[in-house]
C-alpha cells in the first residue's frame, strides 16, 4: 500500500483528503504543519507527500524544500494545495521542488485524477 | 467515487469559526501603520482557510466572498498595499458577515447575502475592480471544446533535472494515451558518455503524436507542472491518423477505441456536459433516497440544535481515563475481598478498600468537573470587539484591560455570565467613561480604561468591572428613586445604599433611560441572571474616580457545598455559601414587629427570623426559640435568620433540578439524593425571602425602617 503523508493545518481539509485517499486504498498519515510533517518523514518513508501552503509554525514551501533536500525524498512526488491561481506561489513551489500543484477548491475526484499524474 | 462531503461540515464550521474569531481579535490587536506580519500572516491564513474549506464543500457564497477578502490580505501581506483603518473596519465587518452566512449554512438555512454583496462590492472598490478571472478562463474552455478529432504532434524534451522534481514522465504518457491514439518515439541522442552518466539525470527527449477529440489544453495540462522544465511542443499537424471517418469523428474514435476507455472518456468530456448527465441520469429513486437522507439529517440537526459540545484538552480525558482505571482496580480489588469468608483481617482490608474507593471517587469527581471548566477568556474574547465598536459609536476613547483570562470556571455559568457582563461593560462605556474632553478637563488622561478581572476566592469565581469614570452620581440617584417612590425624602441612606438601588427595578423603566446620567437600566435584570446562578453582584464607586461593580459566581451549578439541617423529620440543605453563621437564640433579644414578624437584634443589626417548619407546613418540629437553632444566612445583601431544629452534616451535594423532574416550587432551588438514599430539598434563599412575604426594603418598610426606630419587646 502506497504511503501518503498529507498536511495541513485546517482540521476539516485534513479529513477530507485523508479520507478520500484511504478510501481510493493509501495508507494516509495527517499533519497539522509543515514541522509536524518534517517529523514524520525523516521517520517513515512516504511515497508522496500532499501539503497546503499557507499553514502556522512551517509553511508549505518551506516544507517542500527541506524534504527536497534530504535524501530519501530527492525523487518523491510532492505536491502542494494552493488557492492562489497566481504564478508567484507556484514558481515559488517549483523552485523549492514540489512536483506540482493542485488548485483549491477540488474535490475527491479531482484529488484523486491529479494523484494519478505521479503516483501509481 | 463517491464521497458525502457533508461528513466533513461540522469540522469545517467549528474551525471556520474559531478562524472568524482569530482573526477578530488579531484585527483588533492591529494598529494601522504599526502591523506586523505575523498578525497579518494570521488573519491571512484563517480567511484562506475558510476559503479553502467553504470552496471545496460547496458553500460558493462563502468561498466568493473570502476571495476578496483574501486577496486583499494577500496583497498587504505582500507590501503591494499599506493596511489603513478603513480595511480594519471593513475587514472586521466581513468577519461578522461571513460568521452570518456560514451559521446560516450550518442551520442549513439560505443565507442572506445583501450583506455579503454590498461589503464584497467596497472590498472590489479597494482592489480596482478586480474580478475572480478563473470563471471567465473556465467559459472560454468551455466554449472552445471541439468535437473533432485532430492529431497533434508534441515534442517534450525535459531538462536534465527533471527526476529531482518527483515528476515521472511515464504517467505523463500514460495519460497522454488516455487521451487517444497515441504514438511515442524517444530520442537518445543526449546521453553522455558513461563517465559523465549522471543516473540521476534525464536525458531521452520523446517526441508523439496524439490523435484525440480533446482540445489542445487537455494536452498542455498534463504537461502544466513541468513546463519550466522542459522544452514542450504542441503543434496540431492534420491527420496523420485520420481514416475515412472524418464527417462523424465522435461515432469514429469510440468504435476504434475499447469500451470502458471510451465511456471513460466521454464521461471526462468536460465538466459540464458530465454533471448535466449525471443529473439527468439520477432516478427517481435515487432521488428519493436523496430526499429522505436530506429531511434526515435535517431533523437530527434540528433536535440537536439545543445541544452543545464542548472542547476539552487531552490531558484532562486522559486523567479520567487514568481515575476510572484505578476505580476498576479498587472495584476488584472489594470483590474479591466480598468472595472470601469474613474474618476481622477482611474487615480490615474492606475498610482500607473503601476508603482507596472514597479517595478514588473524589479525584474522579473533581476531575469530571474541570472538564467543564474553560477559562473564562472564552467570555472576555468578546469584549475587545465590543468596547471597540460602542467606542467609536460614543466618540470615546478606551482601553480595555484583561486581567485573569485563564480563571476557570463552569461552561453553563459562562454561558450565562456574557448576558450581564455585556451590559455592565456597556454601561461602563456609555455612562461610566466621560468623553475625552471632560477627561482632560478633570485631569485625567483622555483615555479611559475599563478593566476585566477574573479571579479565584473560595469556592467563587469574582469578576470586577472596573472603570476610571466619573463614578455614579448619587445626589441624582437618590432623586430619581425619590421620584419613583422607591424610597422616600426622609430616608437617611449612605452612599453604598444609594448606589445599591440602581439594581431596584424602578429604575429600568423606559422613561428614566435618558434623565439619568447614572447607570440603572437594566441592572435589575443584570442582578436577576446573576442571582439565578446563585450569585451576586456589588458595585463601589467614588465620584470622580470611578465605579467598579464585583460579580460573585459560584464555580459550578452542578455541585454545591451545602449544611444539611433538620426540621422536623426532615433533612433541607442551605447552600454553605449564604451562611453568615449559626447561633442559639437569646430570646431577650427577641422582638415582635409588624404582623407577628420575629427579629432577633443580633449586634447592631435586627435579622428576621423565619421558622422553616412554617413556611414547609411541617409539624413536629420544636417551636420554642430557646431550644432550636438560627442560621443567619445572606442574600441580595440582606440577612434573614432561617429557624432549624438542628445542624446537620456539612457536605457536597449533586444539585438535580427539580423542575426537570417535578415541577418549581417557590423557595427551593432544587433536590439532592442523600447517602441514604433519601430526597432533601436545597434552600433558595431570595426565594424564601419573596415566599415568607419579607420584602426588600426600598420597595417595602421592612428592613430600613427598622434601622431607624426601635422594635418593641416582645
Amino acid at each position: 500500500m502506497k504511503k501518503i503523508l498529507a498536511v495541513d493545518d485546517s482540521a476539516s481539509m485534513r479529513q477530507m483528503v485523508g479520507f478520500t485517499l484511504k478510501k481510493a486504498g493509501f495508507d494516509v498519515t495527517e499533519a497539522k504543519d509543515g514541522s509536524e510533517a518534517l517529523n514524520l518523514a525523516k521517520q517513515q518513508g512516504f511515497d508522496a507527500v500532499i501539503s497546503d501552503v499557507n499553514m502556522p509554525v512551517m509553511d508549505g514551501i518551506t516544507l517542500i524544500r527541506e524534504l527536497r533536500s534530504l535524501p530519501n525524498y530527492k525523487f518523491t512526488p510532492l505536491l502542494m494545495l494552493t488557492t492562489e491561481s497566481g504564478l508567484d506561489k507556484k514558481s515559488e513551489g517549483k523552485a523549492a521542488g514540489a512536483t506540482g500543484w493542485i488548485v483549491k477548491p477540488f474535490n475527491p475526484d479531482q484529488l484523486l485524477a491529479v494523484l494519478k499524474k505521479v503516483i501509481r | 467515487m463517491s464521497i458525502d462531503l457533508s461528513q466533513f461540515f461540522d469540522v469545517f464550521f467549528e474551525e471556520s469559526f474559531e478562524g472568524l474569531d482569530a482573526m477578530e481579535a488579531e484585527l483588533l490587536n492591529l494598529e494601522p501603520g504599526k502591523e506586523d506580519s505575523e498578525t497579518i500572516n494570521t488573519i491571512f491564513r484563517a480567511a484562506h482557510s475558510i476559503k479553502g474549506g467553504s470552496g471545496t464543500f460547496g458553500f460558493v457564497s462563502v468561498s466568493d466572498f473570502t476571495h476578496v477578502l483574501e486577496t486583499l490580505l494577500d496583497q498587504i501581506r505582500d507590501g503591494q498595499r499599506v493596511l489603513t483603518a478603513e480595511h480594519v473596519n471593513l475587514l472586521l465587518k466581513s468577519v461578522d458577515c461571513v460568521r452570518g452566512l456560514l451559521g446560516a449554512l450550518q442551520a442549513e438555512e439560505e443565507p442572506d447575502l445583501s450583506e455579503a454583496n454590498e461589503l464584497k462590492a467596497r472590498f472590489e472598490a479597494i482592489l480596482g475592480g478586480e474580478t475572480s478571472e478563473s470563471v471567465d478562463v473556465e467559459e472560454e474552455h468551455v466554449a472552445s471544446e471541439v468535437q473533432q478529432s485532430t492529431t497533434y504532434q508534441i515534442d517534450f524534451k525535459p531538462e536534465p533535472h527533471l527526476f529531482k522534481t518527483g515528476n515521472e514522465p511515464l504517467y505523463m504518457f500514460s495519460e497522454l494515451a488516455e487521451l487517444g491514439q497515441l504514438e511515442v518515439s524517444a530520442f537518445h541522442d543526449g546521453i553522455p558518455d558513461f563517465l559523465e552518466f549522471d543516473p540521476e539525470d534525464c536525458f531521452l527527449h520523446w517526441r508523439f503524436f496524439l490523435t484525440t477529440v480533446k482540445p489542445e489544453h487537455a494536452i498542455s495540462e498534463i504537461f502544466e507542472w513541468v513546463e519550466d522544465d522542459a522544452d514542450i511542443k504542441i503543434e496540431a499537424c492534420g491527420g496523420l491518423f485520420e481514416d475515412d471517418t472524418i464527417g462523424t469523428p465522435e461515432v469514429a474514435t469510440q468504435s476504434e477505441e475499447s469500451g470502458p476507455l471510451a465511456a471513460e472518456q466521454s464521461a471526462s468530456e468536460n465538466q459540464v456536459d458530465t454533471s448535466v448527465q449525471a443529473e439527468a441520469n439520477l432516478t427517481a429513486v435515487q432521488k428519493k433516497v436523496e430526499s429522505v437522507k436530506t429531511s434526515k439529517t435535517e431533523s437530527k440537526k434540528s433536535s440537536d440544535s439545543t445541544a452543545t459540545s464542548i472542547r476539552v484538552g487531552i490531558d484532562k480525558v486522559d486523567s479520567l481515563i487514568n481515575m476510572v482505571g484505578e476505580l476498576v482496580i479498587t472495584q476488584a480489588m472489594l470483590s474479591q475481598i466480598g468472595d472470601q469468608e469474613i474474618t476481622e483481617s477482611s474487615i480490615a482490608a474492606l475498610q482500607e478498600g473503601l476508603a482507596q474507593l472514597a479517595h478514588n471517587t473524589r479525584d474522579l469527581q473533581e476531575n469530571v468537573m474541570r472538564i467543564r471548566m474553560l477559562p473564562i477568556s472564552f467570555v472576555f474574547s468578546r469584549f475587545p470587539r465590543l468596547v471597540r465598536d460602542t467606542s467609536q459609536k460614543l466618540n470615546k476613547q478606551v482601553e480595555l484591560k484583561l486581567v485573569g483570562e485563564q480563571t476557570e470556571l463552569d461552561k453553563t455559568v459562562m454561558e450565562k455570565l456574557s448576558d450581564p457582563m455585556v451590559h455592565l461593560v456597556r454601561n461602563s462605556l456609555d455612562h461610566g467613561l466621560e468623553t475625552p474632553e471632560e477627561r482632560i478637563a478633570n485631569g485625567k488622561e483622555p483615555v479611559g480604561i475599563v478593566t476585566l478581572n477574573a479571579f479565584h476566592q473560595g469556592g467563587n469565581i469574582v469578576i470586577e468591572i472596573m472603570d476610571d469614570g466619573k463614578g455614579l452620581d448619587t445626589e441624582k440617584i437618590r432623586s430619581k428613586a425619590i421620584a419613583n417612590g422607591l424610597i422616600s425624602e426622609s430616608d437617611d441612606l449612605s452612599v453604598e445604599e444609594i448606589n445599591e438601588l440602581i439594581f431596584m427595578p424602578g429604575f429600568s423603566t423606559a422613561d428614566s433611560v435618558s434623565d439619568i446620567s447614572g447607570r440603572g437600566v437594566g441592572m435589575d435584570v443584570v442582578r436577576r441572571n446573576i442571582q439565578a446562578l446563585n450569585g451576586s453582584v456589588e458595585v463601589t464607586s467614588k465620584q470622580g474616580v470611578g465605579s467598579t461593580f464585583t460579580i460573585r459566581l459560584p464555580l459550578t451549578l452542578a455541585i454545591l457545598d451545602g449544611q444539611l439541617v433538620q426540621v422536623a423529620t426532615h433533612t433541607y440543605i442551605i447552600p454553605l455559601i449564604s451562611i453568615v453563621e449559626s447561633l442559639q437564640i437569646d430570646i431577650s433579644k427577641v422582638s415582635k414587629v409588624g404582623k407577628g414578624l420575629e427579629v432577633l437584634r443580633l449586634r447592631d443589626e435586627y435579622i428576621p427570623i423565619l421558622r422553616l417548619y412554617d413556611i414547609f407546613s411541617h409539624k413536629g418540629a420544636r417551636e420554642e426559640l430557646d431550644k432550636t437553632l438560627l442560621v443567619v444566612v445572606e442574600s441580595d445583601n440582606y440577612k434573614i435568620g432561617l429557624l432549624v431544629d438542628d445542624l446537620l452534616a456539612q457536605q457536597q451535594v449533586v444539585i438535580k433540578s427539580l423542575e426537570a423532574n417535578y415541577q418549581k416550587v417557590d423557595g427551593i432551588s432544587g433536590a439532592t439524593i442523600l447517602g441514604d438514599g433519601t430526597v432533601s430539598l436545597i434552600i433558595d434563599i431570595s426565594g424564601l425571602i419573596k415566599l415568607s412575604g419579607l420584602r426588600r426594603p426600598g420597595s417595602t418598610e421592612l428592613l430600613v425602617d427598622l434601622k431607624g426606630e426601635e422594635a418593641e419587646p416582645a
